[in-house]
């Protein structure tokens, strides 16, 4: 990539910057939902590039991903709404958040990361699933987390007078809340990029390559590769901490419902689909299947009443056989994802004998 | 005392449903290194299709016990069906690749075998027809049911049929052989890819009776009762040393008391902090804690990590 | 010359099988020092056991005046011991240099921080460590490779790229195991030239070999070891003559 057509490149990054910048406006036009549907589906992008630094770049798979989604979220709720009667500005939380997410990520990987791949992937299972059943049991006998529930009335994002729960407009354009949440949610997807990408091309991203690679020539090399995984799983954490975060205010509600075994599987396909590794890959798999359910909405509900007179099968369930399948397809045909790393297509397609 | 005793039996009970679940775990792991992520949505179908058939001839005035038996009867080979094409499907075309593609490939073929489900019995709670009577019999204050005495047998056959044919016959020795080495079993005749199929769809036919077991026992099914009972009995089958089948019926027993006892008194011990409602989390603090501080399981010889 | 490596009494078992018994023996810096002995023999479960991937069950290395006992494989090759596997293990989806850049590891420090920001420490320390994987490809001559995936190099260019790669840890012992393993004779010849000059530029080379006109050729003293117990220690001259080495690679009892 390095120099090759400069000028060209950046004219074609500033172009999609404005394409972005004037994205919601665009979207607004079709109905303030789509614009919400698209902060959603910024949060996956957000939790896809956390996860592909476990996944993608140091080879870990974490199935319990969304657990640390639901720590950032669920550390938003108490500081921030009327359950505690607490109300603690966001720019304070978020970071708190990602660091409580961070914290139970090192408590977690500390003293399984030696465990080989597989295993790996069941204990993370197993630890997403202690996290949600905690979360729907803690409110008793002392009532923390308001069991299933969830915690309603969260704050949204302030900034002295600035509210993102409010419209108001600016420079004679309209800013709903969701547009002005947009921008928040674009400005911190840059900002992960920015490091996700940053990282890759770095020491650290050389060993998480190494480590991903041949475990035991990559101690030999002089790399403690207990503390390189730890780190990789403790920067996901957190990024999946701070997407917690956010989503709670966007929302303004949480539930354990929200964080569900499917959810973390919905995160890994996403990974898996865009390519391992591949941090565009990555962006693409989550545009693409967050907003899969929404176009299955409007192509194959209009289908099937069309035909049967009724809805014979909830887009919610083709979506999931979808995921299914393209994962196994995925796997079978191309595994490297759709957008291959250079790297990683190399050594998926090889066989090892 | 009688607590104890009582959630004793009950922990036995659902530990032997465990551990038929866990030895398909465990075989497939023993001979191929893949954890079949899809082996709780097996057990799933089997008791879907159990219940199927039994809603279907329970008015027909059949005497209870056929018409169970003819609900598992139908289970064991549609369940043997779908092992196979997991296999062959999902698995064996990735028998070469990196470890995580074939788990990945088993997560993708797990979430569609839920949501077909879901398709053909709905997303509610679906009850069985309490066809047999249940017979409490007293042992001092704790009671025993019939159904209880039943799964107890029934899983207690299935293992020694098993382990008849696994340390028995010639196709258990050549199970064996290909779990110890397949390049090396390869090499002495025994048909690789035929012997992996077979443990599939021995895997599947326990799931298959697992299903219906878990079905009677519950009196009720639902389509994502497939994924908790196959990690639980995947945690059962580590605790006992993946790949070890004797270690898998331990494994699996233990891990049914230590849930009873578990959701028995933990109101006892934490002062009311936390209720039976936690009875879920056990299993999972087993596998962490037993993966952590013994990898090997108690009875397993495997190194968790080969270089 | 003085001391740089010093082994005694290392034993170690597995399950039934005792592997190396109460071995002792002391490279000094500068020297090639050869291992052989017949398949079995126990050279890379030493070779494992120095750079800590076992542990010994009884013995104790000593490496430039420390200890190593229960160090980690990190840690040991931070201490300056750098190795080559038998059945090599390369990054092999990774770039021939950054295979190299990756052996730079332990010598540089860039954090999280330093990535992220790109501080102009960082941007020198990351210069560097290209311009010394560049040399190092140089230095074993596969520069012409440097960005071809390390598993699609001929072998003998991997079993090079391996050496630079450990070069790259800046070892004050080199640790080979079977380097020559599938060469051609120009190709041995070119390794035996590689060896030497890594010697001459001051680094200490422990070399497992079975290529016996190489080990002869290039080592200082060899080290024979037979059923994991040292049976003779000498210049290669020597050893060769030796009856019990004798015996050893040929079944039978040397006639006297």
């Amino acid at each position: 990539m390095k120099g090759r057509h400069p000028a060209l490149v950046w004219v074609g990054a500033g172009l999609v910057g404005i394409a972005l910048l004037a994205l919601p406006f665009a979207l607004a036009q079709a109905g303030t939902a789509w614009v919400r549907i698209t902060n959603f589906a910024i949060l996956y992008v957000l939790l896809a590039l956390g996860l592909n630094i476990v996944v993608g770049f140091a080879g870990l798979l974490d199935l319990g991903y969304i657990a640390f989604y639901a720590l950032g979220a669920y550390v938003y709720a108490l500081l921030a709404s009327p359950h505690f009667g607490l109300h603690l500005p966001f720019w304070l939380i978020l970071p708190i958040g990602a660091l409580v997410a961070c914290l139970f990520g090192v408590l977690l990987g500390a003293p399984t990361l030696k465990l080989r791949g597989d295993y790996l992937a069941i204990v993370t299972l197993g630890f997403g699933e202690i996290i949600r059943i905690f979360l729907n049991n803690l409110s008793q006998p002392v009532n923390i987390t308001n069991g299933p529930q969830g915690v309603s009335r969260i704050d949204p994002f302030r900034f002295g007078g600035f509210d993102f729960g409010k419209s108001e407009t600016l420079f004679g354009l309209a800013f709903s809340g969701p547009v002005k949440y947009y921008y928040f949610l674009l400005a911190m997807m840059m900002a992960v990029i920015f490091v996700t990408v940053r990282l890759q091309d770095s020491r650290i991203g050389r060993a998480w390559e190494a480590v991903r690679e041949d475990e035991t020539a990559a101690r030999a090399m002089g790399i403690n590769t207990t503390n390189i995984k730890l780190l990789a799983f403790a920067m996901g954490a957190s990024f999946g901490g701070l997407a917690g975060g956010m989503f709670a205010a966007i929302q303004g509600f949480i539930s354990p419902e929200s964080f569900v075994l499917v959810e973390s599987i919905m995160v890994v396909s996403m990974v898996v689909l865009g390519g391992m590794g591949n941090v565009w890959g990555v962006i693409l798999g989550a545009v693409l299947l967050s907003f899969a359910p929404e176009v299955l909405r409007y192509t194959v509900e209009p289908v099937q009443k069309s035909i049967f007179g009724k809805s014979l099968i909830e887009p919610e369930v083709i979506r999931m056989l979808l995921f299914g399948l393209a994962m196994v397809l995925i796997m079978r045909f191309r595994p490297a994802g759709l957008l291959p790393s250079a790297v990683r297509k190399r050594e998926l397609a090889e066989r090892k004998g | 005392m009688d607590i104890f005793i009582q959630q004793l039996i009950n922990g036995v009970t659902l530990g032997s449903v465990y551990a038929v679940v866990a030895l398909g775990y465990t075989m497939v792991y023993g001979i191929i290194q893949l954890i079949n992520f899809a082996h709780g949505e097996v057990v799933l179908i089997g008791a879907m299709v159990a219940f199927s058939v039994i809603t279907a001839l329970a008015p027909g005035g059949w005497p209870p016990l056929m018409v169970v038996a003819a609900g598992t009867m139908v289970a064991i080979p549609v369940c043997m069906a779908i092992g196979y094409g997991l296999e062959r499907a999902a698995y064996r075309p990735l028998r070469n690749a990196p470890r995580l593609a074939p788990l990945i490939s088993a997560i993708g073929m797990s979430i569609i075998l839920q949501h077909l489900a879901l398709l053909v019995w709905s997303r509610n709670f679906i009850a069985f027809p309490q066809i047999i009577r249940s017979e409490p019999y007293h042992i001092g204050g704790a009671i025993i049911t019939n159904v209880q005495i039943a799964i107890i047998a029934t899983s207690v056959a299935m293992m020694a049929g098993l382990a008849l044919i696994v340390y028995r016959t010639r196709l258990g020795t050549a199970m064996r052989a290909t779990a110890q080495n397949q390049h090396v079993a390869g090499l002495m005749g025994v048909d690789i890819n035929r012997i992996i199929a077979v443990t599939f769809l021995i895997a599947a036919a326990l799931a298959a009776v697992a299903g219906v077991m878990v079905g009677s026992y519950y009196g009720i099914a639902h389509y994502q009762m497939g994924s908790l009972l196959g990690l639980k009995a995947f945690s059962a089958a580590v605790l006992g040393g993946i790949g070890n089948l004797p270690g898998a019926m331990l494994g699996g027993v233990l891990l049914g008391v230590v849930e009873a006892l578990g959701a028995g008194y933990i109101g006892d011990f934490t002062d009311n902090w936390f209720g039976s409602n936690y009875q879920d989390v056990f299993a999972f603090m087993v596998l962490i804690a037993v993966l952590v501080f013994r990898p090997t399981g108690l009875l397993g010889e495997r190194v968790g990590e080969r270089t | 010359m003085s001391l740089l490596l010093e082994a005694s009494g290392v034993s170690r078992r597995f399950g039934g099988v005792q592997a190396l018994t109460g071995v002792s023996f002391s490279i000094s810096r500068g020297e090639i020092y050869g291992l052989i002995g017949p398949n079995g023999a126990g050279k890379t479960t030493l070779f494992n056991l120095l750079t800590g991937i076992y542990l010994p069950d009884e013995g104790s290395f000593g490496f430039d005046g420390h200890p190593l006992s229960r160090l980690k494989p990190h840690q040991v090759a931070e201490a300056g011991i750098a190795r080559t596997f038998q059945n090599i293990r390369l990054f092999a989806n990774l770039s021939a240099l950054e295979n190299v850049m990756i052996g730079r590891h332990v010598r540089t420090r860039a954090g999280v921080l330093g990535a992220v920001l790109r501080d102009s420490a960082t941007r020198r320390e990351e210069a560097a460590i290209e311009r010394r994987a560049l040399e190092l490809l140089e230095y074993v001559g596969i520069a012409a490779r440097a960005n071809e995936a390390a598993g699609g190099l001929p072998y003998g260019d991997q079993r090079r790229l391996e050496i630079a790669r450990a070069l790259a840890t800046d070892p004050k012992l080199l640790a080979l195991d079977e380097p020559a393993a599938g060469m051609n004779a120009s190709e041995t010849l070119a390794l035996r030239k590689l060896l030497e000059r890594i010697r001459a530029d001051g680094t200490t080379i422990l070399l497992i070999e079975h290529d016996m006109k190489l080990v002869m050729g290039v080592c200082d003293r060899v080290l024979v070891l037979d059923y994991g117990e040292r049976i003779a220690e000498g210049p290669p001259g020597e050893v060769q003559k030796d009856p019990r080495v004798i015996e050893a690679y040929l079944g039978v009892p040397a006639a006297a």
